[in-house]
């Protein structure tokens, strides 16, 4: 099964284009297109924006992993405080907008606790934040998920609780959560460009630059949404190739 | 509380240590012969309202064999996941290896790898092949090198009869081979007790002799055993002592031959001749 992703690609933009034509719109793709001396260098300035995307949108999401699995565990414990514990982070951190969470670590937190941050980085953290509460969610489901036996087995072979989680619990655990992984994944891409508002130059922020100066918005924005129709295309390849490969791993009848 | 005698066996050199492995191996303990090596005293736990052991009393000898029966709701399991604290305990005491088992959680790591336990599902790694499930505890909880532990691996395997599978994954195995890993799974922490909780009860009726023969071989041995299981030929044939429960409360404890033969108390009569009518 090999699919042709530019061939793909190119067959949904044309759709695009084609769907655009109606009405009196009188269309300007000369200022995204590259036959032009203009449209070449737009093109080269929406691109400049792709890195700033995907690295902000990798180390969130790597961040909120991270922090979503560390407060799952203490949401699976036997100890009350430390459900607690999960339980409000959870329900605090699920419950603030991602724009006013960017507005509050890049404006708010240098006035309360005099921590002045530059743009990526309050980025990342607001966009991990927010996203740590729904990790933790997916983490502590595809935990419970795992039957008891398995960590009664694991227990009862006098394995560590880490040696536990990290050798039978999760890795039959990520197998289940790979899919609402890879759709916060897909979510996060998607939700880095509100970072533009703060300034952040990502792919959102330089489209809104170029619209400034070249009046021709639908064009830009429609560049904009192939940028990350690409983007998130190969993040789902990525994911399925992934579950795949745990699939074969697994060779298992069940 | 000392701990000795782990201690000592978990001092193994690098390198594989052929000897050692074959003396650890086929380490007898004298039937009988020391003091208790379990040792409950006026266990109780509940769930909720319910109490599912009350007031148990229980020795069990180093080398002993013990079976546990009784009908289903009766405590026997909960009994039994109680000796390596699967089920904390609410009142009494429980003595395991000279170690008493309390809140302090070392106790409890340190029990478990002394305690091998076989599950009525099983329970293997299924994302694990067999030589992994195997290999896994002996590597991470006693620190064996992975060539030492494989090597361990293969001949525990070999004595469970499967050594051509060490390579598949569970799923691949029938139900009675999955259970004989699961016994060398056990094994392969080279355990002082073994507990088995109701080990056939899911396996289809043509497996149950592989898997019985396998607990044979390992009781004569002299492993100290308690099993929690249905098969009175079993019972008859290995058991040094039959312990009979009902709703939470061991009734009646004895010889097989004095149990199955003039069993005392009523509910006990009761019980046998319900299970060996046929």
């Amino acid at each position: 099964m090999t699919v042709n992703w530019p061939r793909r690609v190119v067959i949904l933009s044309t759709l695009l284009a084609v769907a655009s034509c109606g009405g009196n719109y009188n269309w300007g793709w000369y200022v995204v297109l590259p036959s032009s001396k203009q449209g070449a260098t737009n093109i080269q300035f929406l691109l400049g924006g792709l890195w700033t995307t995907i690295s902000l949108s990798l180390l969130a999401i790597a961040i909120s992993v991270l922090i979503g699995l560390l407060v799952a565990l203490p949401g699976l414990s036997i100890n009350a405080g430390w459900r607690r514990f999960n339980r409000v982070y959870v329900e605090l951190f699920r419950a603030i907008p991602i724009l006013v969470m960017l507005l509050w670590v890049y404006y708010g937190l240098p006035v309360v606790m005099n921590i002045k941050l530059d743009v990526f980085a309050a980025g990342v953290i607001a966009l991990a934040l927010c996203d740590s509460a729904f990790e933790a969610e997916i983490f502590r489901g595809g935990i419970q998920s795992i039957a008891r036996g398995q960590s009664e087995a694991a227990d009862s072979l006098g394995l560590s609780y880490w040696d536990k989680m990290r050798y039978v619990v999760l890795p039959q655990a990520v197998r289940r959560i790979l899919p609402p992984l890879g759709n916060q994944f897909v979510y996060m891409l998607k939700m880095s460009s509100l970072v533009s508002v703060i300034g952040l130059s990502e792919l959102t922020r330089r489209a809104n630059e170029l619209v400034v100066n070249q009046y021709r918005p639908l064009e830009i924005y429609t560049f904009l949404v192939l940028e990350y129709l690409v983007l998130i295309m190969i993040v789902s390849q990525g994911v399925r190739w992934l579950e795949r490969r745990m699939q074969a791993d697994e060779r298992t009848g069940r | 509380m000392k701990d000795c005698p782990p201690v000592a066996r978990r001092d193994v050199p690098d390198e594989v240590n052929q000897h050692a492995i074959e003396t650890a191996m086929n380490q007898v303990n004298p039937a009988g012969g020391a003091g208790p090596i379990i040792v409950l005293e006026g266990v109780t736990k509940r769930f909720g309202d319910f109490s599912a052991l009350k007031q148990v009393d229980l020795t069990v000898g180093l080398g002993e064999r013990v079976v546990v029966c009784g009908p289903s709701g009766s405590g026997k399991s909960t009994l039994i996941r109680c000796v390596n604290q699967l089920e904390r305990h609410d009142e009494g005491r429980i003595v395991v290896d000279d170690i008493e088992l309390n809140d302090d959680l070392k106790n409890i790591t340190s029990v478990r790898r002394e305690v091998g336990m076989v599950f009525q599902q099983f329970n293997l790694f299924p994302h694990l092949t067999v030589l992994q499930n195997l290999t896994l505890a002996p590597m991470r909880a006693r620190k064996m090198p992975k060539s030492e532990a494989e090597e361990i691996a293969r001949r525990y395997l070999e004595r469970v009869h499967i050594p051509e599978q060490a390579e598949k994954y569970p799923a691949q195995l029938s139900g009675g081979q999955q259970q004989r890993v699961a016994i060398a799974r056990s094994l392969c922490m080279q355990p002082k007790i073994m507990l088995f909780d109701e080990p056939t009860s899911a396996l289809d009726p043509e497996m149950i002799k592989e898997v019985l023969d396998v607990m044979i071989e390992l009781a004569e041995e002299g492993m100290t055993m308690v099993c929690v299981t249905h098969e009175m030929g079993f019972a008859k044939k290995v058991a040094d002592k039959m312990v009979f429960m009902d709703q939470g409360e061991i009734v009646e404890v004895g010889t097989p031959t004095a149990f199955f033969s003039s069993p005392e108390n009523e509910r006990t009569k009761q019980f046998l001749s319900q299970i060996l009518a046929h």
